[in-house]
C-alpha cells in the first residue's frame, strides 16, 4: 500500500495542485485570484504531461552514441503549446479584469453582481 | 495542384487573413477582405463536401509527415457538413457585419475586430477538419480566445463580465479536455484519432481510459453548453455585439457538438459508451435541459437572452440524438446541427436588425415594431416557425428524425419531451410575435436610448443576409437531399457496425 502511494507520488502532487487551483477558481470572489487559480490548475496539467513523458532509466532525448533508451520528448513539445495557450489566456483574462475595474470600479464578483442587479 | 491542398487551405486562408486584416487601416478594407475570404472558404467547403458526399474520405498529411506521426486532416461527410455550415454562416454574417459593426464597435477597433473574427473562424474550421486530437485542442483555444475578445466588445459593461465568465468556464473545459487527451496518450502513445480508435478497444476495461473519457466529455459539455453547464451562454449571447452573437450562436456550439460526435463514435466507439452510463446521463440531462431552458426562455425580458435560452434547449435536442445512439439518432443530431444554425442565425440577425434600428433588445421596447419593419418581422415569424418545428421548415425535418429515433428505441418519455419542448417554443416565439405585431406602439416610451431611434425598416445590407438564411430555412424544409443525405453518409462512417 505504502509502495503504491510512494510509487505514484507524481500523480498525488499533480492532483493536489490541480484541486488547489480548481478550488481557488470556484471559491474566490476576486477576479485576479480566480485567474491565478486557473493558472495553477493549468500548471498541474503541464506537470501531468511532463511526468508521463519520463521513461524509466531513459536518457535525455538528445541523440548520443551508445544510448538506446530515451525519454519521450513529444509531451514536452505538446505542453510547450499548452503553455503558450495558458499565457495567452492569462493575458486576456487580466486584460478583461482591467476593463472590468474601469467599468465597475471593483474586481470583487459580489460587488459587480450587486451593481448589475441594482440597475 | 491546388485542389490537393483544399483541405488545408480552408483553415489556412482565414488564418493568413487575420494578421493582414489586423494591420490594414480602419475603414472598409478589413471588412472587404474578411468577406472575400469567407466566400472563398465557403466555395472550398462546398467542393470538399461534393468530393466526400459519395462516402469517401479525404486524408491530408500536413507537411508530408505520414499519420499517425504527422498531423492529419481528415475530411468525411460528417465534418464536411459542419465545415459547410460554419463557412456558410460566416459568408452571410460578414456582409451583415458591415452596418452592424459600424454602429456597435468604435471605428478604431474595426480592423482588430475583423482580425479576431477571422481567427475565430479559423479555429472553428480547424476543430472541424483536423484528425489529430491535440491539434483539435490548439484550434479550440484559437477559437475560444478570439471569441472571448469578440464578446467583450459588446456595448454594455456586462459584456466584460460575460466574457470573463466564459473565459473561466471555457478554459476549465479546454483544460479538462487536455487532461483527457494526456491520459489517452499515456495509455496508447498516439494522438491521431483513427490510430486511437484502433488501439482503444483492447484497453476498454482500463480505468484510465474511463477517466480520460469522463474528462473529455465534461470538458466539451462545458464548451457546447450542455445543461447544467450552460451558465456562461445566456450572458455571452445577450451582451456580445450582434454579429458575434449571430456567428457564435450558429457555429461555436455546433462545432462542439460535432466534436462530441467524433470523440464518442469515431475515437471511442459506441460499444464503449453503452458500457458506461454516458448515454443515459445525456438523455436525462437533455430532457431536463430542454424543458427547463424552454421555460426560462418564456420568462425572459430581453429578446437576445430569450433566444440564448432557447439555444441551450435546442442543444439538448442535438445531444439527445447522441444519447439515443442509433443511426437515426445521429442523423437527427447532424441535421439539427445544420438546421439550428440556419434558424438561430436568421433569428439573431432579425433581432439584430431591430437592435440596429431602436438600439435595444428589450422586448418591451419592441412594441408594435412589426408594422414598421414588416420584412424583419416576417423573418422572425418564419425563423420562429422553424424553431418550433412546423412542417415546411427546416426545424420540422430534424425534429421528425429525432422523434423517429426515439420511437424506434421506444423512449416514449423522450417523444413526449420533444413535443412538449416544441409547445414551449410556440409560447416563447409567440411572445415575440405578440409584442412585435399585436401590441400597440408605445409612442411615449420611444426614447429607448439617447441615440437616434427610428421605427423604419432596417437597411437592405441587414435584411438580405437575414433573408438568405430565412429562405434557406424554408428550402431545407422541402429539399432534404443535402442535409439528410449527407448525414446518412456520415452515419455510415461513424457507425461502421450498422452496415
Amino acid at each position: 500500500m505504502m509502495e503504491y502511494i510512494a510509487g505514484h507520488y507524481n500523480y498525488w502532487l499533480i492532483i493536489i495542485i490541480m484541486m488547489a487551483g480548481f478550488y481557488t477558481v470556484i471559491s474566490r470572489g476576486n477576479l485576479v485570484k480566480k485567474i491565478a487559480g486557473l493558472n495553477i490548475f493549468q500548471v498541474s496539467v503541464f506537470l501531468l504531461y511532463i511526468s508521463i513523458s519520463n521513461v524509466k532509466d531513459g536518457a535525455v532525448p538528445i541523440i548520443e552514441e551508445g544510448v538506446t533508451l530515451y525519454s519521450n520528448p513529444l509531451p514536452h513539445v505538446l505542453i510547450l503549446t499548452a503553455i503558450v495557450v495558458g499565457v495567452a489566456t492569462t493575458a486576456l483574462g487580466l486584460a478583461l479584469v482591467i476593463r472590468i475595474k474601469e467599468a465597475y470600479g471593483t474586481i470583487e464578483e459580489d460587488d459587480i453582481h450587486n451593481q448589475d442587479q441594482s440597475l | 495542384m491546388i485542389e490537393n491542398h483544399l483541405s488545408l487551405l480552408i483553415v489556412v486562408l482565414p488564418l493568413l487573413a487575420a494578421p493582414i486584416v489586423a494591420v490594414l487601416p480602419n475603414g472598409r478594407m478589413p471588412w472587404s477582405i474578411s468577406t472575400l475570404v469567407s466566400w472563398a472558404v465557403f466555395a472550398m467547403a462546398c467542393i470538399q463536401l461534393i468530393n466526400v458526399s459519395t462516402g469517401s474520405v479525404i486524408s491530408y498529411e500536413l507537411g508530408g509527415w505520414a499519420p499517425p506521426w504527422g498531423i492529419e486532416y481528415r475530411i468525411d461527410a460528417a465534418n464536411a457538413l459542419v465545415a459547410l455550415i460554419v463557412s456558410g454562416i460566416a459568408a452571410v454574417t460578414l456582409p451583415y457585419a458591415l452596418k452592424s459593426v459600424e454602429q456597435e464597435i468604435p471605428k478604431h477597433q474595426h480592423s482588430l475586430f475583423y482580425a479576431a473574427f477571422m481567427l475565430c473562424f479559423t479555429g472553428l474550421l480547424g476543430i472541424t477538419l483536423t484528425g489529430d486530437i491535440f491539434n483539435l485542442f490548439v484550434f479550440l483555444e484559437i477559437s475560444s480566445l478570439s471569441s472571448y475578445a469578440l464578446i467583450s466588445l459588446g456595448k454594455q459593461r456586462q459584456a466584460l463580465t460575460a466574457s470573463y465568465q466564459y473565459l473561466i468556464m471555457g478554459t476549465i473545459g479546454a483544460t479538462f479536455f487536455i487532461i483527457g487527451v494526456g491520459l489517452l496518450y499515456a495509455m496508447t502513445g498516439t494522438l491521431n484519432m483513427m490510430d486511437l480508435s484502433q488501439r482503444l478497444p483492447e484497453l476498454y476495461e482500463h480505468r484510465t481510459i474511463h477517466t480520460a473519457f469522463a474528462f473529455i466529455m465534461v470538458g466539451f459539455a462545458l464548451k457546447l453548453a450542455l445543461f447544467p453547464l450552460h451558465l456562461w451562454l445566456p450572458n455571452a449571447y445577450t451582451y456580445a455585439p450582434t454579429v458575434v452573437t449571430v456567428f457564435l450562436a450558429a457555429t461555436a456550439t455546433k462545432v462542439a457538438v460535432y466534436v462530441m460526435l467524433r470523440v464518442i463514435f469515431s475515437v471511442f466507439g459506441f460499444t464503449f459508451i453503452e458500457d458506461t452510463p454516458t448515454d443515459e446521463l445525456f438523455m436525462i440531462l437533455c430532457v431536463v435541459g430542454i424543458l427547463m431552458m424552454s421555460f426560462y426562455a418564456i420568462y425572459q425580458q430581453d429578446a437576445k437572452r430569450l433566444l440564448a435560452y432557447s439555444s441551450v434547449a435546442q442543444i439538448g435536442y442535438m445531444m439527445l440524438g447522441i444519447g439515443i445512439g442509433s443511426a437515426l439518432g445521429i442523423t437527427a443530431t447532424l441535421v439539427h446541427l445544420f438546421n439550428h444554425a440556419l434558424m438561430k442565425g436568421a433569428l439573431f440577425m432579425a433581432i439584430g436588425a431591430i437592435v440596429y434600428q431602436i438600439g435595444s433588445s428589450r422586448i418591451e421596447h419592441m412594441q408594435g415594431l412589426g408594422k414598421h419593419m414588416p420584412w424583419t418581422f416576417a423573418a422572425i415569424v418564419i425563423g420562429g416557425l422553424s424553431l418550433i418545428g412546423v412542417p415546411g421548415t427546416a426545424g420540422f425535418i430534424s425534429k421528425w428524425y429525432l422523434v423517429l429515433a426515439a420511437i424506434e428505441k421506444q423512449h416514449w418519455l423522450i417523444v413526449i419531451v420533444i413535443l412538449a419542448g416544441s409547445l414551449l417554443a410556440v409560447i416563447y416565439v409567440w411572445k415575440l410575435v405578440e409584442v412585435l405585431y399585436f401590441k400597440p406602439a408605445d409612442e411615449s416610451g420611444q426614447t429607448v436610448s439617447n441615440q437616434l431611434t427610428s421605427r423604419k425598416e432596417a437597411p437592405l445590407m441587414l435584411l438580405i443576409p437575414t433573408w438568405i438564411l430565412v429562405v434557406a430555412n424554408v428550402y431545407f424544409g422541402f429539399n432534404t437531399e443535402l442535409t439528410v443525405g449527407t448525414a446518412e453518409q456520415a452515419v455510415k462512417l461513424l457507425l461502421p457496425s450498422m452496415n
